[in-house]
């Protein structure tokens, strides 16, 4: 039995979080302050994911990564990277399927956030990356942790979009969630269970760890 | 000296409106910026701390923060800000919230010992008290030392024991800094008490702009008791009637004539004053 599987998947995860933080961190951060008319529009675009199939999404980021459109045909012409059935492909599927789940709790945090307490700090000079960093951030744990981990876990637990993107190659693409749909494919149920079984355990304990956190948070600071 | 002469359109209670305010502050001095809600106050302050922009001039100490061709960011602006609600750093301790301003150890305890709040340095903003946390703001306000304080309804939220207590804080602070302070203020003791001058704003306009006791004091002429209420009711008591008149807190009976009661109007402001009156003050 190989757990090469999980591995893979965390290592997605992982790699999808942290890219995905960085990149929703302006995002969020914008549709939070911003009063332009394209924000529903914005907004809208960001949550697509969360409505359509992973079918749906999983088709264009295969089309769009494939050596027949430009995008794909770019990045393999100049950094030789295949896109498609590789590791790299995942993530990049990834951070698209796994997006709405990062910048939507960290705008709601944002948002949530005193207005006039951002003020007061651009009133003692301080920039807006600053005010972010210290300010905006350290009083938004709970929706900061929460935007982390459920990422995370979301990319844990996607099918769809792998499946499309990555197919399933071994030490490449094939992730926990394509591991135990292939076994019980293959009616390989005792694999199928002791993975299935992980996979609960695992998603649970993360889950509990967040809300325990957040209850204490509240508790301290009073938010 | 700071010259202010700014426009901008806003919308009001009543639709929309257009702020349209000039005037000049000397060096050192306190002013109240009272009237009613929305006319403009909260946004005037905004206007100078660059938080909203607006068009028109504003200048400081010989330095544009405003004009038309350019807008002073905040960070730029020397001032100080006090919020209603405090708005403090609620992830720093108390010390913290003032070095973050400016990390000036020695003006950040001079400060704390001034307001009694030495000893709750290393506590975080969520354990003070109303009065505590507006004291830890106005600090903070000053870590700066800005050429304009600005209070925004500073007291309003606090119990009046504590609101007292506060003046005289503020009071002392500014003798000790001699910081230029506008402060939007609701209540006329307050005002009597701290401000130098009273500028009234109505509808986005000035409508009065002196000493608060020219502004202030309601008695004209030969009156010598003057108040302000609200007419609450009017009852027929045998020939006469008692009109019903809350003053401030108070509820007041007056008696008035039927030609009198035929001109009132129930839920209107009215005056009520006497003349060559010998009142007794009791304790």
């Amino acid at each position: 039995m190989s757990f090469e599987p999980f591995i893979l998947s965390f290592k997605l995860a992982g790699l999808t979080a942290f890219i995905l933080f960085c990149i929703s961190l302006p995002l969020a951060w914008y549709l939070s302050q911003t009063k332009s008319k394209a924000k529903p529009f914005i907004e809208a675009l960001t949550a697509l994911p969360i409505v359509l199939p992973p079918s749906v999404l999983g088709f264009y980021i295969l089309w769009a990564l494939s050596y027949n459109s430009p995008i794909g045909a770019f990045f393999e012409d100049t950094f030789g990277v295949k896109l498609v059935f590789s590791f790299t492909g995942l993530v990049v599927a990834s951070c698209f399927y796994s997006l709405p789940f990062m910048v939507q709790p960290l705008q709601n945090g944002f948002e949530s956030l005193n207005k006039n307490m951002l003020e007061a700090s651009y009133i003692a000079g301080k920039s807006k990356i600053i005010t972010i960093f210290q300010v905006a951030l350290p009083n938004m744990k709970p929706a900061l942790l929460t935007a982390i981990i459920v990422t995370f876990a979301h990319t844990v637990g996607e099918f769809g979009v792998v499946l499309m993107v990555g197919g399933s190659i071994p030490n490449e693409t094939k992730v926990a969630s394509v591991a135990i749909y292939e076994m019980v494919e293959s009616m390989d149920y005792t694999s199928a269970h002791i993975y299935s079984a992980l996979m609960v355990g695992i998603s649970f304990l993360v889950l509990v760890s967040v809300y325990i956190f957040n209850a204490k948070q509240t508790k301290r600071f009073g938010l | 000296m700071i010259k202010i002469q700014i426009k901008k359109e806003l919308y009001g209670a009543d639709g929309k409106m257009q702020l349209n305010a000039a005037f000049n502050i000397q060096e050192g001095e306190f002013v109240a910026l009272m009237g009613k809600s929305g006319s403009g106050k909260t946004t005037l302050l905004r206007i100078l701390a660059g938080l909203e922009n607006a068009d028109g001039e504003i200048e400081v100490a010989d330095k544009s923060w405003l004009d038309a061709q350019k807008q002073l960011a905040p960070q730029k602006r020397e001032i100080g800000f006090v919020f209603q609600d405090y708005a403090l750093f609620e992830n720093m301790t108390i010390e913290k919230n003032l070095l973050f301003v400016n990390n000036d150890k020695k003006l950040a305890t001079q400060l704390l010992k001034l307001t009694e709040l030495y000893e709750l340095k290393d506590r975080y903003p969520n354990t003070l008290s109303g009065g505590q946390k507006q004291r830890v703001s106005i600090s903070r306000a000053l870590m700066k030392r800005p050429k304009i304080l600005l209070l925004d309804e500073p007291l309003s939220a606090l119990d009046p024991k504590m609101r007292a207590k506060l003046q005289n804080e503020i009071l002392s602070l500014h003798k000790e800094f001699k910081t230029t302070t506008i402060m939007v203020s609701h209540d006329p003791s307050e005002i009597y008490k701290l401000a130098s001058r009273v500028i009234e704003l109505d509808n986005g306009k000035i409508i009065r702009d002196g000493a608060p006791k020219e502004v202030l004091l309601k008695t004209q002429g030969s009156q010598k008791f003057s108040f302000e209420g609200e007419l609450l009711e009017i009852k027929k008591v045998d020939v006469i009637y008692i009109a019903i008149v809350a003053i401030g807190q108070q509820l007041v009976e007056i008696v008035v004539s039927n030609e009198e009661q035929k001109q009132l109007e129930i839920g209107t402001k009215i005056t009520i004053s006497t003349k060559a009156f010998q009142p007794t003050i009791s304790y």
